[in-house]
């Protein structure tokens, strides 16, 4: 089997993303930054989507950079029903338009709702956790870059341990952002009990594919979250985007998993594990846990994140 | 229409915004020289054939090798395949067994009956190969399919030259060597047998253009004392004997000694122990590192109970036994160390090297004869004589099956370039599909298939050919160095949708929206994708 998105000696496992006829639901023109992870992942997610419920989706989109470069007045790149109200209540509007097709009698049309991590894990947690309590009928994915990029790159919730924002910024006697801080809303998730969590990156677009596609077809309150690199924010290379999706994953700092009813119900094995060193090293943001003056107890600190989750998760054992 | 409540303007679509503005860096899609293509003499496009072979199309892979080999089956058998060396994949898993897919497609072309097109055209030019060996053989081919009537003398009594007299039987069997050479004969060339030439300029009156390949047929002579009645044979004419008449093949008797360190010494030795040789030595003068036979070979060998002695000499060969001279290296120099031992030997065989016979080309005085009886040819394969070009073992060069049919190929072309009155224009020196350029996380393991060979000491062959499902597996191990496979990674991860894909497959960037941030380049498995400075403005 290849490992590559499409695979000319087997069409019939690529990648929705590698077919000549996707429909890029996230046209040409939008002003994402180069190598922009979010805009790769908004498009992937519901080009599967769309492909999946033969178009029969709409999107509730909160504010954030996705929103920014998509729709700049009067410009719009959507290629699909796409609606944005507040910062906070996305997965409130979307419970709206769900319960409003219910009404219709229409039990086809998928809702969808998204926005980045700022938007849900902070200022959209209240409405997020409504939704799901309520088991509304609703998807929503997080796209997870890990900051505000769109306001200047300010520490969120979902920042990671030791990284540099405009909010964090590394000094004496602060290295960063503090480890002790932040949430897990994957797991937030699952103690709500809904049908469906999981876990996602672009640097497997068919596991984040087929993870939609399963997602989209069940009934009652989803959540996937997919990490997509930030070029911009995080001080790496654009064309190391996907890289860093796969070296994140590798190193056992984003455990990649499902949950049903919140129980986990499958967990992606890392199979050439790596030390976070090589994930950290490309990315500016990390640039102050390396170089002469450096501790290297810092990076110890983010090592045993991932060792953690590795026992946590079972990354690297048997099943 | 009045718009709605504080709009000023209609709502149009991003895609008036060209972004390829952004851009200070472009992807161009780029083929790289993989270094299989680069390493291979016979300057077959291998990767391409091993992409149809991926397919399971058997007869396109074979017509792409047959652009550059007329001899597949026979190559797929007796060549060194430096590209096998050179394969990326050996850093990997272990290199791509091209030699036995190339040896498995040639076997299915010969056993499917598949035929090399007639020529439709005809220059009305004549050219006379002289040797009907693999240099000889692959001149022949190429020119007749560029149009050219073409005529093969050959010494011998039948075609191959040392293909047929220098190559043991149980690397290459008669019936494939024979099939090829039949299948090459189809295409109208005209061939005389038994047929030694004495004077070459006379032959240029009937021909407007000679290609000397007369190969390196003399065994080089050296002068050791010998004993009256010991047993003692060239490789070389050895082989000839077990071809032609094998009544003139003396005995080797039950201990044989092989004298010398090449491919041919193994040859012999190899042969030695299929004549019923039990104890089959070989004796070479420096240490085994300096040995040039392939180490493959020499460890086929030593599987076959063959030893070989290093740092040793024959100072005289007795009845029944030889001298030998221990030999040591101080700085790199062979010194006699004065020690000496008996070595048991019913028969000595010589295989020191092998040289060019000069004495057909002497009389043509433009002709530069150097180093071994070697004739000096310029960049396009022509001698100092107009209109005699030479090639294979009679020219310097590293004398295997393979460098003799690319340079049979490269003389053809040269022919043609000449008896056109052009010139061949010179190639640009590549850009190389390096190991580094590859994107390795996108190939999953998979170990190299092998086909143990059958250890019996007979004239039987020894390696075998791969079944059909396992020429395609083989084959799909490829990496496609330097090369598009369409895995479609590129369309599939530019977050700006600037990748065209075409009906067909086929891929084009679209420069009005690439931002340049280098992605696909990057997430490109095989390398194919280059990042170029951009001078829009």
């Amino acid at each position: 089997m290849s490992l590559t998105v499409g695979d000319r000696l087997n069409k019939a496992e690529e990648a929705v993303q590698a077919r000549v006829k996707r429909h890029n639901s996230l046209t040409s023109g939008h002003r994402a930054c180069q190598g922009c992870g979010e805009a790769l992942a908004a498009r992937c997610a519901l080009d599967a989507a769309y492909n999946a419920t033969g178009g029969k989706i709409v999107v509730v989109n909160a504010t954030g950079c996705l929103e920014v470069f998509t729709t700049p007045y009067p410009d719009n790149a959507w290629g699909v029903p796409w609606l944005h109200s507040l910062f906070g209540n996305a997965p409130a509007v979307a419970t709206g338009a769900a319960a409003a097709f219910a009404a219709r009698g229409d039990h086809e049309m998928r809702v969808i709702a998204q926005g980045g991590d700022g938007g849900t894990t902070d200022i959209g947690m209240g409405c997020l956790s409504g939704m799901f309590e309520r088991n509304d009928d609703v998807l929503y994915i997080c796209y997870n870059n890990e900051a505000y990029m769109n306001t200047g790159v300010q520490r969120s919730s979902s920042t990671p341990a030791l990284s540099r924002t405009a909010t964090t910024f590394p000094i004496k006697q602060y290295m960063g952002n503090d480890p002790m801080s932040g949430k897990c809303v994957p797991k937030i998730a699952m103690a709500h009990g809904i049908p469906y969590v999981a876990t996602a990156t672009i640097g497997d677009i068919r596991d984040f594919e087929r993870k939609v596609v399963k997602a989209i077809h069940m009934r009652g309150a989803r959540y996937i979250e997919v990490y997509s690199p930030c070029p911009l924010g995080w001080g790496s290379q654009p064309c190391d985007t996907v890289r860093l999706a796969r070296l994140v994953v590798r190193c056992g700092l984003y455990p990649l998993f499902e949950a049903e009813n919140g129980k986990i119900s499958s967990v992606t094995k890392i199979e050439n594990l790596i030390p976070v060193e090589d994930y950290l090293r490309p990315q500016k943001r990390f640039a102050h846990l390396f170089g002469k003056n450096a501790d290297p107890e810092h990076i110890k600190v983010i090592q045993k994140i991932a060792d953690a989750n590795i026992e946590e998760y079972n990354l690297t054992g048997g099943c | 229409m009045p718009k709605p409540y504080a709009t000023v303007q209609d709502a149009r679509t991003s895609l008036q915004n060209k972004t390829g503005t952004w851009r200070t860096m472009r992807p161009e899609y780029v083929h790289r020289m993989p270094p299989c293509n680069l390493m291979c003499p016979a300057g077959e496009n291998i990767q391409l054939w091993l992409a149809h072979a991926q397919e399971g199309k058997l007869r396109e892979a074979w017509e792409v090798m047959v652009d550059a080999n007329p001899f597949p089956a026979i190559m797929g058998r007796v060549c060194y395949h430096t590209c096998e060396l050179a394969c990326n994949r050996t850093h990997f898993d272990g290199a791509v067994n091209i030699n036995r897919l190339e040896r498995s497609i040639g076997d299915v072309a010969l056993n499917k009956g598949w035929s090399f097109p007639v020529p439709t055209r005809s220059t009305g030019k004549k050219v006379l190969v002289i040797g009907g060996g693999p240099s000889g053989l692959s001149a022949a081919y190429f020119l007749r399919r560029f149009g050219h009537s073409v005529t093969i003398y050959e010494a011998n009594h039948k075609l191959g030259g040392a293909m047929r007299y220098g190559i043991p039987r149980y690397r290459l069997s008669t019936a494939v060597l024979d099939a090829e050479i039949d299948r090459l004969l189809a295409l109208g060339i005209e061939v005389e047998c038994d047929k030694r030439v004495s004077d070459v300029a006379q032959e240029l009156q009937n021909f407007d253009a000679v290609y000397l390949a007369m190969g390196a047929s003399l065994a080089v002579q050296i002068n050791i004392p010998t004993d009256e009645g010991a047993t003692v044979i060239d490789a070389i004419e050895m082989f000839r004997c077990l071809e032609n008449d094998k009544d003139k093949m003396p005995a080797l008797g039950k201990t044989v000694i092989v004298y010398g360190g090449g491919n041919s010494a193994i040859d012999a030795a190899r042969t030695a122990r299929r004549l019923g040789a039990d104890k089959v030595q070989i004796v070479y003068r420096r240490a085994m590192e300096h040995m040039r036979a392939h180490d493959s070979e020499i460890k086929e060998a030593l599987a076959e109970g063959v030893e070989i002695l290093c740092l040793r000499t024959i100072g005289h060969i007795h009845k029944g036994s030889v001298s030998i001279n221990k030999m040591e290296l101080q700085n790199n120099e062979l010194v006699n160390t004065g020690q000496v031992e008996t070595l048991q030997a019913d028969s000595v065989i010589y295989a020191i090297g092998q040289q060019p016979d000069e004495k057909v080309v002497l009389s043509i005085s433009d002709i530069l004869i150097g180093e071994g009886s070697t004739i000096i040819v310029d960049k396009n394969m022509m001698t100092g004589a107009k209109g005699i070009f030479a090639g294979g073992d009679i020219v310097p060069g590293k004398r295997t099956v393979t460098d003799a049919i690319g340079m049979g190929k490269k003389a053809a072309r040269c022919i043609d370039a000449f008896l056109n009155g052009k010139e061949i224009p010179a190639k640009p020196s590549p850009d190389i599909a390096t190991f580094k350029k590859l994107q390795l996380d996108y190939y999953p393991k998979s170990p190299r298939i092998d086909v143990e060979p059958k250890v019996n000491l007979t004239f039987e062959e020894a390696n075998l050919s791969y079944d059909d499902p396992k020429v395609i597996l083989e084959a799909r191990r490829c990496f496609s160095c330097g090369n598009c496979y369409h895995c479609n990674n590129c369309y599939a991860y530019c977050p700006d949708n600037a990748i065209i894909q075409h009906e067909d497959g086929s891929l084009e960037f679209n420069y009005e929206y690439c931002k340049g941030c280098g992605l696909c380049a990057v997430e490109c498995p095989c390398g194919a994708i280059k990042m170029v400075p951009d001078d829009q403005q």
